[in-house]
């Protein structure tokens, strides 16, 4: 074998036991949730159960307030952020890079900034009462609003490389043929845009989907509460987890993120574009 | 045009979106009956269960009915809160801060002060009227009992239990280690003497008492007091109105923990450093690894209850209890042989309520003998009427009629979790070998005096 | 690539008006309110919540008060271990193992890349509550999956969260956040010509050499960005409290979790809360105009 040959087969070797390690490195703290919630004396060890059951989600699910929490409370949340996010994010990194904003990436990071200090401990109590003079304490509307405020710089961020990277000659070609703006936007940029629209809009809901701070101080019904509170209603009479009801709902709660992005890498590929250069 | 025609589109979309997502109605029907709405810790088949059956099967639908042979059409709501004790007080903190909240609130009774002190709660008498005053139940709470929710004089609430502590101990480890039974240490040498015997017959956990920040209030009722209080005083001197800083008897105290977890290793610090000790404890005293932990009746009542994860089905066979004595007879706080010290809880009326003759008809109602005592038959507790007794459990009896005589109260002031706080972490800083007790005192006394200022606290000099 | 306008600043104002409105209502409103709060002893229970104080800088004294603060509790000692936690599980952690997984898979394609990229992000979009879950399991000393794998190869049971709570946030929060910086590196050395690096092969360069001399001039830029963002995202992380709780005795009080027993517990003072918050966002500030001038120092060219 000639030098290169050997030199791919060692590259090729050492990439297999690379991804092994990384693999192994990102998925054995998982494992737990593959095996708990299938056996019947779940305990901290990852141990395939002698007889698996499905008795621990049988009981998660006669759970009314808990299954609630999750098929609905978390779709209302995730998908109401979602959709703000990644619409105001789109057409605000559209607007800023089709205008000339002196100091546009310093803007934004600013705004990153006080989003910083904003989605921190210390601004809950100004938060509530920001969402109370609103009339939004308990509504669904009011923790929306709130973490579509807290995400919507970053966001903007994220979108802003892919939609710098779209060549203006289209637009440009548009604008001469007469179409308004807005026109512009949705049947030209748009659809060039849309893979960074997916990565936003899945961001965006993942973050709004696990958010447990907002919707705890701006929340108050048990008919509102989102699965990451409801985690409380398997904690036993003396107030520590029941872990066999606790991995069986944790698990349920993680598949709908998994499954959402493993049709999105599918369908449109997960990607950010271009680099996000400072 | 065409940006007119964009903006109109724009703010559509948004308004599409904001309905879509729509305005959930708030918890409180407004037109028709007049609806009454109660909180606590509790939740349906998960924490304080027995709270919400009793709520629910009997107390609501039994009231409501009451309610509508008067005439009045009132429905009651309970509201289930899932978290933890220290999140339900910072919601109570938030709502009754922009005049909201439901109507009657389960409250722990060392809350009140600070919340008086913020002009969040307000005495019953003001809030519902001078008839509060001539309910029947007043004669049958005593004094102390009325005291859990109240301050500097006024009522705010109705208490509903208090309780007491005491060392739990498994009879199967004693008789394993030869310890006579019934036991009953007279002294703290008693008992560090009974947990040595207990490690040199392989217990592995001999003595369990909590110590410090990550077990909150348990570590100062369950722990701290405890001790502090058989090595002769309290944490606030009474006659003084001042916070005692430095003394010998918090250095004993210290020299205690140091004892059992430093130097003889009778305790597992590690169980009262990690995050979920308070948890542990309970699982390893369960699985009879712990042979003594010093907790509250609760513990007995609620963790230990055969049917609870952390239960025995076997509880009264198992598991025997003893009063904690003091460091040696006669040296305990006023001079008694034994100590302990009550918590309590109860419930209070928001000020904000709409209907505060309707909440006040509920809380009484809930308070009144039948009702305490349907409660006592599912989880038999400490009785806070003088008409009702513990029903169905003898052993809690027995300690109710052991312990009361001899139990304190923590100092009722708007500061003490704060201090109790830096207690908390003055055990931590023993426990953890982090400071010698002399440092965590010297620590102690800097922290608190800061707190409350020069004026406000004393020393007692070591000798 | 150039930024040429394509419309007026009004049009560009009517896309930038919804954004503008949440940022206004919901991000600049609260922020200057926890400003001012800042130089307030605004509690939310006890006498000081109805009769706030203004006490000037007061509250920013106290954070920075030399005699005790880096005592364990204090801030001093929060500062001092977020720092080390931002450098362990933000730099090295999650900055250095992207960059090291984008590379290794760059311009490969097919199942182990696939395979690889699908975990990293899984790991990142599980819901927090989740991730703490499985990680309090993992890292358990006498059930834990890893000690399993490190008694199984002879390396003992360490007590992990609590003889090396430090070491465990860090582990726990690299493979927590790898994953934005290998999808912002792994589409950043998509945009390098492939002519570069063919040209450097047939030149005879090393891995090393290619990456010191083509990859890092080209990429300074994205590593810039990345590290500001991941530095501030770090710095205001919470999830270590739900493994640690911000110990054993305040071993690991990140000033997030300091924060939250400030603002949240006790008195609520979140007057003093306010003020660690700007304090933090004035540190991550510094830190983005460090590395601006560490990795600007020469610009390249092409």
């Amino acid at each position: 074998m000639n030098r290169y040959r050997i030199r791919t087969t060692t590259s090729r070797a050492l990439l297999l036991v690379f991804a092994f390690i990384m693999s192994a490195f990102f998925a054995l703290p998982l494992l737990w949730l593959l095996t708990a919630p299938f056996s019947t004396q779940a305990n901290l060890a990852v141990k395939i159960p002698e007889t698996p059951s499905l008795a621990n989600f049988e009981a998660v699910f006669r759970n009314k307030f808990a299954i609630r929490a999750l098929f609905q409370n978390n779709l209302i949340l995730g998908g109401g952020v979602m959709v703000l996010v990644a619409s105001i994010a789109t057409l605000a990194s559209y607007g800023l890079s089709r205008t000339r904003v002196p100091g546009r990436d310093v803007l934004v990071y600013i705004l990153i900034l006080f989003s910083s200090v904003v989605s921190g401990t210390a601004a809950m109590v100004p938060l509530f009462l920001l969402i109370f003079n609103l009339g939004l304490i308990d509504t669904y509307l009011g923790v929306i609003l709130v973490m579509t405020g807290g995400l919507l710089p970053s966001g903007i961020f994220i979108m802003r490389d892919f939609v710098d990277s779209i060549p203006r000659s289209y637009e440009e070609a548009a604008l001469v043929a007469g179409a308004s703006s807005f026109r512009m936007f949705r049947d030209v940029a748009f659809p060039l845009v849309r893979p960074g629209v997916m990565v936003v809009a899945i961001w965006a809901f993942v973050n709004a989907w696990g958010a447990f701070l907002i919707p705890s101080v701006l929340l108050r019904s048990p008919e509102h509460m989102p699965a990451s509170i409801a985690f409380y209603s398997f904690y036993t009479e003396a107030g520590t987890p029941n872990l066999t009801l606790v991995s069986a709902y944790a698990f349920l709660y993680t598949i709908p993120v998994l499954l959402l992005y493993l049709i999105v890498n599918w369908r449109f590929g997960f990607r950010f574009f271009g680099g996000i250069k400072s | 045009m065409a940006k007119t025609r964009l903006l109109l589109s724009v703010l559509l979309a948004f308004s599409l979106m904001v309905a879509a997502f729509g305005l959930a109605a708030p918890a409180q029907a407004q037109d028709g009956p007049v609806t009454l709405t109660i909180t606590c810790r509790c939740v349906a088949g998960g924490v304080n269960n027995n709270l919400v059956v009793w709520l629910t099967t009997y107390v609501i639908p039994n009231f409501e009915k009451m309610m509508a042979d008067q005439g009045r059409e009132v429905k009651v709501e309970l509201v289930e809160f899932g978290g933890s004790d220290e999140q339900l007080k910072e919601q109570y903190a938030l709502d009754l801060s922009v005049g909201s909240g439901y109507d009657i609130m389960a409250f722990d009774g060392f809350w009140v002060p600070e919340f008086v002190g913020a002009g969040l709660l307000k005495p019953l008498s003001e809030v519902v009227g001078p008839e509060v005053n001539e309910w029947e139940g007043w004669g049958h709470i005593s004094p102390g009992i009325q005291a859990i929710l109240g301050y500097q004089g006024d009522v705010y609430g109705i208490a509903s239990g208090t309780d007491v502590r005491q060392i739990f101990y498994r009879t199967d480890l004693f008789e394993q280690a030869g310890i006579e039974l019934p036991w009953q240490p007279t002294s703290w040498e008693d008992v560090l003497d009974t947990a040595r015997k207990l490690k040199e017959a392989g217990v592995p956990i001999p003595l369990q008492i909590n110590a410090g920040t990550a077990m909150g209030e348990a570590t100062t009722m369950q722990g701290y007091f405890m001790v502090l209080l058989g090595a002769g005083h309290h944490m606030y001197d009474f006659e003084q109105n001042k916070w005692i800083v430095s003394s010998p008897a918090i250095l004993d105290a210290l020299n205690f923990y140091k004892t059992v977890y430093v130097d003889e290793e009778l305790g597992d610090a590690r169980m009262q450093l990690l995050q979920d000790g308070r948890n542990r404890s309970f699982v390893e005293f369960r699985d009879g690894n712990i042979g003594m932990l010093v907790e509250g009746d609760w513990f007995w009542r609620s963790v230990m209850a055969p049917g609870s994860e952390t239960g025995l089905e076997n509880r009264n066979e198992l598991v025997g209890w003893a009063k904690m004595p003091a460091k040696e007879p006669g040296a305990g706080y006023n001079g008694q042989d034994y100590v302990s010290i009550s918590g309590g809880t109860g419930w209070v009326i928001n000020p904000n309520t709409e209907h505060p003759s309707e909440a006040w008809a509920l809380l009484s109602y809930m308070s009144s003998p039948e009702p305490v005592r349907a409660f006592e038959l599912m989880q038999p507790r400490i009785s806070f009427r003088d008409d009702v007794a513990v029903a169905g459990d003898p052993v809690m009896t027995a300690m109710a009629e052991a312990l009361l005589p001899l139990t304190t109260v923590r100092p009722m002031l708007p500061e003490y979790p704060q201090i109790s706080y830096e207690a908390q972490l003055m055990t931590e800083r023993v426990v953890s070998g982090e400071m010698t007790p002399e440092e965590a005192m010297q620590a102690f006394d800097e922290a608190v005096t800061e707190l409350v200022g020069e004026e406000n606290v004393i020393r007692i000099p070591l000798q | 690539m150039e930024r040429r306008a394509i419309f007026s600043a009004k049009v560009g104002f009517l896309f930038l008006a919804p954004a503008l409105a949440f940022v206004a209502v919901f991000l600049l409103y609260p922020f200057v309110r926890v400003f001012l709060l800042s130089f307030t002893n605004q509690t939310l229970l006890g006498t000081t919540a109805p009769n706030p104080e203004w006490v000037g800088f007061d509250n920013y004294r106290r954070l920075f008060d030399f005699d005790r603060w880096m005592r364990l509790g204090e801030f001093g000692s929060a500062l001092k271990i977020t720092t080390q936690f931002v450098i362990g599980s933000a730099l090295i952690g999650q900055v250095g193992l992207g960059l090291l997984i984008a590379w290794a898979f760059y311009r490969k394609k097919g199942v182990l890349r696939e395979a690889v990229y699908t975990l990293v992000i899984l790991a990142w979009i599980i819901p927090e509550t989740v991730v703490a879950f499985t990680w309090v399991a993992f890292l358990d000393r006498d059930f834990g999956t890893l000690n399993a794998l490190l008694d199984a190869v002879g390396l003992g049971r360490p007590d992990w969260l609590f003889k090396h709570p430090l070491e465990s946030i860090i582990l726990f929060n690299s493979w927590r956040g790898a994953a934005f910086s290998m999808l912002l590196f792994s589409s950043a050395l998509e945009t390098i010509p492939p002519s570069y690096i063919e040209t450097a092969e047939v030149a005879g360069a090393n891995a090393w050499q290619k990456f010191r001399d083509i990859f890092f001039p080209l990429l300074r830029g994205h590593i810039l960005t990345d590290l500001i963002l991941i530095t501030l995202w770090t710095f205001n992380v919470f999830t270590p409290f739900l493994l640690t709780g911000g110990g054993p005795a305040r071993r690991t009080e990140l000033v997030s979790i300091y924060t939250y027993r400030t603002a949240f517990h006790g008195q609520h003072e979140f007057g003093k809360g306010g003020a660690i918050a700007v304090v933090m966002m004035l540190i991550n500030f510094a830190l983005a105009l460090i590395y601006l001038s560490l990795i600007r120092r020469r610009r390249v060219h092409g």
